[in-house]
């Protein structure tokens, strides 16, 4: 059976850093970047590996500030 | 249109019937209960509806709810009930809704007594919440104008989008007199598009709220209220007068005790005294012009309340502003001055001079 | 590609002011799609309370009242008698609902009044700074309670769904949590149930959501929904507590 695969893509200006989505992904994928911040002043959350994206939706879930969205390819 | 006697607090149900009103919040509290009761029998009967509360803090946020949703609504209480409606009357206030408040006084501070008082005054005319904002308070002297007051209250409350308070007191409530309910023209009153009734996927959602947390921005409200209450003075003022341009002395007295300040009245007329009087019947707007309109000759005003300290009597002063003497005979606790006591004191004043 | 997850056109698109990994943001969006996925959007009429979501009214795309503290179900209670074919709810926190809206909530449940409350118990009193709120635990630390609550001058912490839920009125009982994306998506189920519950006419529905607060609990957004699951859920048990026969 193919692998379900997913594509997100985070409104990173209402991302406030809080982690949740980090600690949800059940493949480790999301992570904070560190190396810049947005326009709140967060380190947004991000992805690097979309490739391995399951489309779980846990992080959508758990954002309190919608800051993303989930499609399934 | 045919008379009916009826008792004070039920005709205060059928006034708000008459008016349209379908919606009542109230809880029992001796003198006005008759009122809740009216209402628990007779709004059943038009699909209307009666909700007895628990409490009358919970009366009155039911009240905000229903007039926030745009309907006619009210409730009523007395002294100690309409206290602890004042969080929600500020509330009503600050979002701008109408509706109708009766409160049939008793004695206080406190719990009280349960007989007639009129030591709600301040409460009703200076706001009575916290921050800065004023009532429409309308004082009926007999059942005919609580009717009348209670119908043009619902008027004025969708009018200027502000609660009315009718102030009344015990005797009023429990006393039965003659009432007709007479037809009136269609008042052009302003559509409540405000209201929150459902979107219908139709326009922006409407907030009911006094939250203003930008400081600049409820300063601005609270201009737009001041000019409102501007214009309710300007237009809504009513009293009574009688003799003022000829009077020696004059007497001032709202609601039931006016009706006993008129036979004192009577009695010294017979005996060649020339007594003037007033008679706010709007307490806020107060009706000051009708004070600078007696005779400069005349030798001051009696204030006479069912109040302790007196309390619209701050008014009358204001209203002279220093230009006579004032001078008060209260009761209070429950207890009603009587007319020969009130003669009594014209006659202390005046010293003997008719 | 479908989109299988994106923001619902029940909130507005004003940003939540809540804190970084403060709940409410997740329970509005759950509150905000059950009202677009039961089609009770265009109808639908909320009461917000006094508390950290007291700006409720900013962010739920319906027509909205602000209410004094505790009194939205006597608010509710008005906008329902006066609406009845409306969608009406309460969303109201633990200061709002347990302490001085007690009186309230209790009668509107005993009246079986037809509107839906949404309970978010996050053991503490969020918007004023963290004080001690009826429902923080024992040995809790609060801005009130410095030395952490204690059972012989406060009391043990109020369970309000096993009380509400002895009341005949309330038909619709349930305690959730959001402290993991399993647990949200039942919280999920409940509120859409409680909603349901209304929309049959069946009487008065409370869903309470055991919730986080980081800021005043002194963790981390990441900590805090550990906390809950390790101390809250143990004292305020998941579950339904009464629910009608059948909810369709």
């Amino acid at each position: 059976m193919a692998k379900v695969k997913g594509n997100v893509t985070f409104d990173e200006d209402l991302c406030k850093g809080c982690g949740l989505c980090v600690s949800v992904c059940p493949v480790n994928i999301i992570s904070l970047d560190t190396g810049r911040i947005n326009k709140k002043g967060y380190y947004p959350a991000a992805i690097e590996e979309m490739d391995k994206c399951i489309a779980c939706t846990n992080c959508a879930t758990v954002c309190p500030d919608l800051v993303i969205t989930v499609e399934r390819l | 249109m045919t008379k009916v006697l009826m008792k004070g607090n039920e005709a205060v149900g059928a006034a708000a019937i008459a008016a349209g009103c379908k919606y009542f919040f109230g809880y029992p509290i001796t003198p006005q209960s008759e009122v809740p009761e009216y209402l628990s029998r007779e709004l059943p009967k038009i699909g209307g509806v009666f909700v007895q509360a628990e409490s009358e803090v919970a009366a009155i946020n039911m009240v905000y709810g229903a007039s926030g949703s745009g309907a006619r609504v009210m409730t009523s209480s007395s002294s100690p009930g309409i206290a602890l409606k004042q969080e929600g009357i500020s509330y009503l206030a600050g979002a701008e809704l109408p509706c109708i408040i009766v409160d049939m006084a008793r004695g206080g501070p406190g719990l009280g007594s349960i007989q007639a008082a009129q030591g709600d005054y301040f409460l009703a005319t200076r706001g009575g919440g916290n921050g800065d904002y004023r009532l429409i308070v309308l004082a009926p002297a007999n059942v005919q104008e609580l009717v009348d007051l209670i119908i043009d209250g619902f008027d004025l409350a969708d009018l200027y989008r502000t609660p009315v308070m009718i102030l009344g007191d015990g005797m009023i409530g429990q006393m039965m007199e003659p009432v007709e309910f007479k037809e009136r023209p269609e008042k052009n009153l302003p559509v409540k598009d405000w209201a929150t009734v459902g979107t219908g996927g139709k326009r922006k959602p409407n907030i009911i709220n006094s939250l203003f947390l930008e400081a600049e921005l409820l300063e601005k409200h609270n201009h737009n209220l001041q000019a409102k209450f501007a214009r309710i003075r300007e237009n809504e003022k009513r009293v009574e007068t009688y003799n003022i341009e000829d009077a020696d002395l004059v007497i001032s007295a709202y609601g039931t005790t006016s009706r006993i300040a008129k036979t004192a009245i009577s009695k010294l007329e017979k005996e060649g005294y020339k007594i003037g009087m007033i008679r706010p019947i709007s307490l806020y707007p107060f009706p000051n012009e009708a004070f600078e309109k007696i005779n400069p000759a005349c030798k001051g005003v009696l204030t006479v309340e069912m109040s302790a300290g007196g309390q619209m009597i701050d008014d009358v002063r204001l209203s002279l502003n220093g230009s006579m003497p004032t001078y008060y005979h209260g009761r209070s606790g429950g207890m009603v001055p009587t007319p020969e006591e009130i003669a009594n004191k014209v006659k202390e004043i005046l010293g003997g001079d008719k | 590609m479908t989109v299988i997850f994106e923001k619902t056109k029940g909130l507005t698109d004003k940003t939540f002011h809540y804190c970084p990994g403060c709940t409410h943001g997740v329970i509005h969006r759950l509150v905000a799609e059950a009202m677009v996925e039961l089609g009770v959007l265009e109808n639908a009429i909320g009461v917000a309370p006094v508390g950290c979501s007291v700006l409720a009214y900013n962010y739920f795309n319906c027509d909205m009242h602000e209410a004094a503290h505790g009194r939205a179900p006597a608010v509710a209670t008005g906008i329902k008698r006066v609406h009845p074919n409306n969608f009406v709810f309460t969303y109201q926190g633990d200061g709002d609902l347990a302490a001085i809206g007690t009186a309230e909530i209790v009668h509107a449940a005993h009246r079986g009044e037809k509107f839906s409350t949404v309970f978010v118990n996050n053991a503490i009193y969020g918007m004023t700074g963290g004080q001690m709120a009826p429902t923080t635990l024992v040995g809790q630390k609060a801005t009130t309670a410095p030395y952490g609550r204690d059972e012989a001058t406060a009391g043990r912490p109020i369970r309000m769904s096993e009380m509400l839920a002895t009341i005949d009125g309330a038909v619709f009982v349930e305690r959730v949590a959001v402290n993991t994306p399993a647990n949200i998506r039942k919280a999920k189920k409940a509120i859409l149930e409680c909603f349901k519950v209304q929309l049959e006419g069946k009487g008065f529905g409370i869903v309470e959501v055991l919730s986080t607060c980081p800021t005043n609990w002194g963790l981390t957004p990441v900590e805090s929904m550990k906390w809950l699951g390790d101390n809250m859920i143990p004292y305020y048990p998941l579950g339904n507590f009464k629910k009608p026969e059948e909810v369709k």
